[in-house]
């Protein structure tokens, strides 16, 4: 099974059927996945907090919701994060594309990447780091625990873990 | 007319529906008018009310009612591509226009100058579109509400605040009771 259908499948056996998307090289896969999956309902927005306010009326209408994001993004939505998800208790599992890390080969995306482990700490926002593929082996529980105590959870997703960028 | 008019005037058909109520005076002043367990009170983050109403219509079948602003829709314009491609014929959009920041002190918005929010929504590819004067809205709202057909209505009017006492109820209880609501 390759690493996309396997994320889709955690993501539906967690009853997630409700995800909205920005588009990013590293995930492009499990996007495509999800596109075709006749058990989620696929929204892209425009923009991340957009996206998070699509996924706290999509769970307040009953409806399990995912985001998947860039760490680009992160500036963006601490906003959203605080007085919207965390304020009013909502669980939103964020599956995020870490760029920046090792084997990035665009040098602004380090800028953003630096800061995202300390904003999200700051956030006080649960963190979990997939660097190599057996580390997806926990996605199921990251999402149960997420559904469990109403947070955001942020699920960083590096190069290394995808397998780099090819022949960039 | 101005906002608080209008939310009177309309309150009788919004209790009976699924209400997300943009921050600031709006909702204070809905919460003041005639509190409902099927509000759901912004109490931050500007600019979202249409996109959690949409969440909400995309996830349930009730009716949706999204009350924004100008200067709201302005500050999360990606929102109205969205809306077009992702159709809920449960949902309404309904911008009170007074092309004013109303919470901040009536600074303008570009929605009170050259920018027409009516034609945007139109770019964007909405279909259902009303503009209308603030006389007209209950008639506006109830029309949309009987269509069965998201519509984006355009109401516009004069800016204007009147005294509100801020909103104080807990944001869980608020999204809680607001949840009770949806599935009852």
């Amino acid at each position: 099974m390759s690493i996309n259908t396997k994320i889709v499948n955690d993501l539906i056996a967690n009853k997630i059927s409700f995800v909205t998307t920005v588009p990013c090289k590293q995930l492009a896969g499990v996007i495509d996945e999800i596109d075709r999956s006749p058990d989620i309902f696929h929204i892209p927005s425009n923009k991340e907090d957009e996206g998070m306010g699509l996924c706290a009326g999509a769970w307040m209408g009953g409806k399990r919701p995912a985001i998947i994001m860039q760490n680009t993004a992160l500036g963006v939505t601490l906003n959203t994060l605080a007085t919207l998800i965390q304020y009013y208790r909502m669980p939103l599992p964020m599956l995020i594309s870490y760029r920046g890390e090792l084997r990035e080969p665009v040098a602004c995306q380090v800028e953003m990447a630096v800061h995202t482990k300390a904003l999200l700490a700051q956030l006080n926002i649960p963190t979990y780091h997939f660097h190599k593929e057996r580390d997806a082996d926990e996605l199921d529980a990251i999402l149960k625990y997420t559904f469990m105590c109403n947070k955001p959870v942020a699920i960083l997703t590096d190069a290394s873990f995808w397998g780099g960028y090819g022949d960039q | 007319m101005i906002r608080s008019e209008i939310l009177r005037e309309i309150a009788p058909i919004l209790r009976d529906q699924l209400v997300i109520c943009n921050i600031g005076l709006p909702s204070q002043e809905l919460h003041m008018i005639d509190d409902q367990p099927t509000n759901f009170y912004m109490l931050g983050t500007m600019g979202l009310a249409s996109s959690i109403g949409l969440g909400v219509a995309l996830a349930q079948p009730k009716t949706v009612i999204s009350i924004d602003g100008d200067g709201s829709v302005l500050t999360n314009l990606g929102t109205l591509p969205t809306i077009a491609n992702n159709v809920a014929d449960n949902f309404i959009l309904l911008i009170i226009d007074n092309g004013s920041y109303g919470s901040t002190g009536d600074q303008p918005t570009y929605a009170g100058k050259k920018t027409s929010l009516t034609a945007v929504a139109r770019a964007c590819g909405c279909e259902n579109v009303v503009e209308c004067r603030a006389e007209e809205t209950g008639k506006v709202l109830q029309d949309a509400i009987d269509s069965k057909k998201m519509t984006i209505i355009v109401c516009k009017c004069e800016s204007g605040n009147i005294k509100v006492p801020v909103i104080t109820k807990d944001p869980v209880v608020i999204r809680d009771r607001f949840m009770t609501a949806v599935q009852s």
